[in-house]
């Protein structure tokens, strides 16, 4: 990355005095000094890391003998032969899709009630953001109790209305939409950003509207969302990529749900129940640090990173609302 | 706000065949069902977010026998069992672990990612928009994706496996997060504040130190608080390197293993699970402005 202070048009083709030259260098040097704790982390733990997953995505390494250059057999092997691989791509798309736009249409409707809301909105707001503050872990661990089939409170309080109880964790098809629930619960983030795009709507707009005669549907779709959309794209976008990182909620919940417990000696194979709830990411724990697979576990890594790239493409190709830069 | 514009729009348009009182009163009436409605869903919605933490609390001062029972309300209340949790071997180690990596962490993130978020906010160089698409993209990036050359790295070469230091250090090198929440906040810092501090003879670290720094205190209180908040809820970090040494474990790490350690005990594994949310939340209470606008500045403002 070339860093050079001021313009180079200014002095082009005329010879620079000897001070503005030596003031431009102090310049440089400046702005490489305020940068350089960064410019270390970028080198050492995003650069060097990404070509050594490459390397290592052609090579077989057990993390004791030495590597040994493979090919494409890791890539072959993920695909063909991995067990998991296709079902965790799957589970990670179900996600997405679902757990996404849930987050999205109800973190949004979250957002918009708190709007409305007259008495005691500082008391609601703050009941809707707690849970976002929740570890992971623990948040997990919470819902593995209130879902637990046999006596959790959620399954007394379905029984007491006559309703089926479901297994939750530790059915395949509900696992999903238990950790689907989960993730409605910590919606406090995006509340947030939601209740602040929708105050910043022109109120004009909506009186305009209204002597338009305008009902309240109406009003959403032609006020409303035009002024947010830039965030509801946002928080499509960041969503998706979170949901690709989509790890400790899942692999907390199988243990628990499992019975198998953490800790250092117990192999756990992820994706309990019936493999429902394998992501990516479990993918290159589980073949790097459980089977010392590291060369297709750096095949996992950068299926993430291709993918993960490419939706924070998005959100630079909009860099002039999204990092606005001040000149 | 619609509810507002409702009020304010006189109901009884000219031309109507209803009396303006009785009109005036309709509006009334309306507000108030308008009223009734948004407050019964808040308070439906605000069960589903409360309520959670309302039984694992109930559950935690359970005796272990009622825990596995169908009971929702203790019929004995057990505040000991929270003296128990504390006892579990372990738990203060994790707890001192745990404030180590946040701690430690925090600070370090700060005094790193601040010289260059103002960099990249107040200062003219070319390859300035590389380099912030450069920390976008680093913000954006999965932990998992670098992890097996990062864990080789600290493993087998810096022999530091089986402690948390391997996530401690790196923050030195500043936190793509915090820098870019640092960046959006700084940019709404007139830059005469910054003129006017140079014209008084301040260098660029003076002006930073004495002149930006105090402004950014909010933007700077937020990001502490979030990196401390991503310590403390780190679950992967601790995983791949304080797995194999308990001693090394910190509490988002620990309390799975805790589970195991009290087998079905539901109500002591409840009492260690609000044990490790109370924290975070207690702080929340705290700084809570700081954090919502630590929030928004990500997603909204610039």
């Amino acid at each position: 990355m070339a860093i050079a202070f001021g313009s180079r048009k200014a002095s082009a083709g005329l010879p620079v005095p000897a001070a503005l030259r030596s003031k431009r260098r102090r310049a440089a040097a400046r702005t490489l000094a305020f940068l350089s704790p960064w410019l270390i982390g970028f080198g050492f733990f995003f650069v060097y890391p990404l070509v050594s997953t490459l390397y290592f995505s052609v090579t077989h390494y057990d993390g004791f003998t030495t590597p040994t250059f493979t090919g494409l057999k890791n890539w072959s092997y993920v695909f063909n032969d991995y067990p998991f691989f296709w079902q965790g791509l799957r589970n990670t798309l179900w996600l997405v899709v679902v757990m996404v736009s849930l987050r999205v249409v109800f973190g949004l409707g979250i957002g918009m009630l708190i709007t409305k809301v007259k008495t005691g909105a500082g008391l609601f707001r703050t009941f809707f953001y707690l849970p976002y503050l929740a570890p992971p872990v623990a948040a997990t661990m919470a819902f593995a109790f209130l879902l637990n089939p046999g006596t959790g409170p959620v399954n007394q309080l379905l029984g007491d209305l006559g309703l089926p109880a479901p297994g939750w964790f530790t059915d395949p098809s509900w696992s999903k939409p238990a950790l689907t629930m989960l993730a409605m619960w910590g919606i406090g983030d995006l509340m947030v950003i939601f209740m602040a795009a929708l105050l910043d709507v022109p109120k004009e707009q909506y009186e305009a509207a209204e002597l338009d005669g305008a009902g309240p549907f109406q009003r959403f779709r032609y006020v409303t969302f035009p002024n947010i959309s830039p965030i509801v794209m946002f928080a499509v976008v960041t969503g998706v990529i979170q949901t690709m990182q989509y790890y400790t909620q899942a692999i907390v919940a199988g243990k628990v749900a499992s019975g198998v417990i953490g800790g250092s000696g117990q192999q756990f194979e992820p994706g309990y129940p019936q493999g429902s709830t394998w992501t990516l990411p479990q993918m290159v724990y589980n073949l790097g640090f459980q089977r010392f697979d590291y060369g297709s576990a750096c095949v996992i890594a950068l299926i993430l990173f291709a993918i993960s790239m490419a939706f924070t493409s998005i959100l630079l190709r909009r860099k002039s609302g999204f990092m606005a830069n001040e000149d | 706000m619609t509810l507002s514009t409702t009020l304010t729009k006189p109901a009884a348009a000219p031309g109507s065949s209803k009396s303006a009182s009785e009109a005036a009163r309709t509006a009334r009436r309306r507000a108030a069902l308008h009223w009734v409605a948004v407050h019964s869903t808040a308070i439906a919605a605000a069960l589903f977010f409360v309520l959670p933490f309302v039984f694992v609390f109930l559950t935690s001062v359970m005796t272990d026998q009622q825990a596995l029972t169908k009971n929702l309300w203790p019929t004995s209340w057990e505040w000991g069992n929270y003296v128990k949790v504390w006892q579990t071997p372990g738990f203060l180690t994790w707890w001192r672990n745990t404030l180590l990596y946040a701690g430690l962490g925090t600070l370090l993130t700060v005094v790193s990612s601040l010289p260059v978020a103002y960099a990249l906010a107040k200062f003219r160089f070319r390859g300035r928009n590389l380099a912030l698409m450069a920390v976008i993209a680093m913000m954006m990036l999965p932990p998992q994706v670098t992890v097996i050359p990062m864990y080789l790295f600290w493993a087998k070469q810096m022999h530091l496996s089986g402690t948390l230091w391997p996530l401690i250090i790196p923050m030195a090198f500043g936190d793509a997060f915090s820098i870019f929440l640092l960046r959006q906040f700084l940019l709404t810092i007139p830059k005469e504040y910054i003129e006017a501090a140079k014209i008084d003879g301040c260098g660029d670290l003076r002006t930073l130190l004495r002149v930006v720094l105090p402004m950014a205190r909010p933007a700077i209180a937020a990001v502490a608080l979030f990196q401390f908040f991503y310590a403390w809820n780190d679950y992967f970090g601790p995983q791949i390197y304080a797995s194999e040494n308990p001693g090394a474990w910190t509490l988002s790490y620990g309390l799975e293993s805790f589970k195991g350690a009290h087998h079905t005990n539901w109500n002591l594994t409840m009492a260690a699970t609000l044990l490790v949310m109370a924290p975070v939340i207690i702080l929340f209470f705290f700084a809570q402005k700081a954090f919502i606008e630590g929030v928004t500045l990500t997603g909204v403002k610039g």
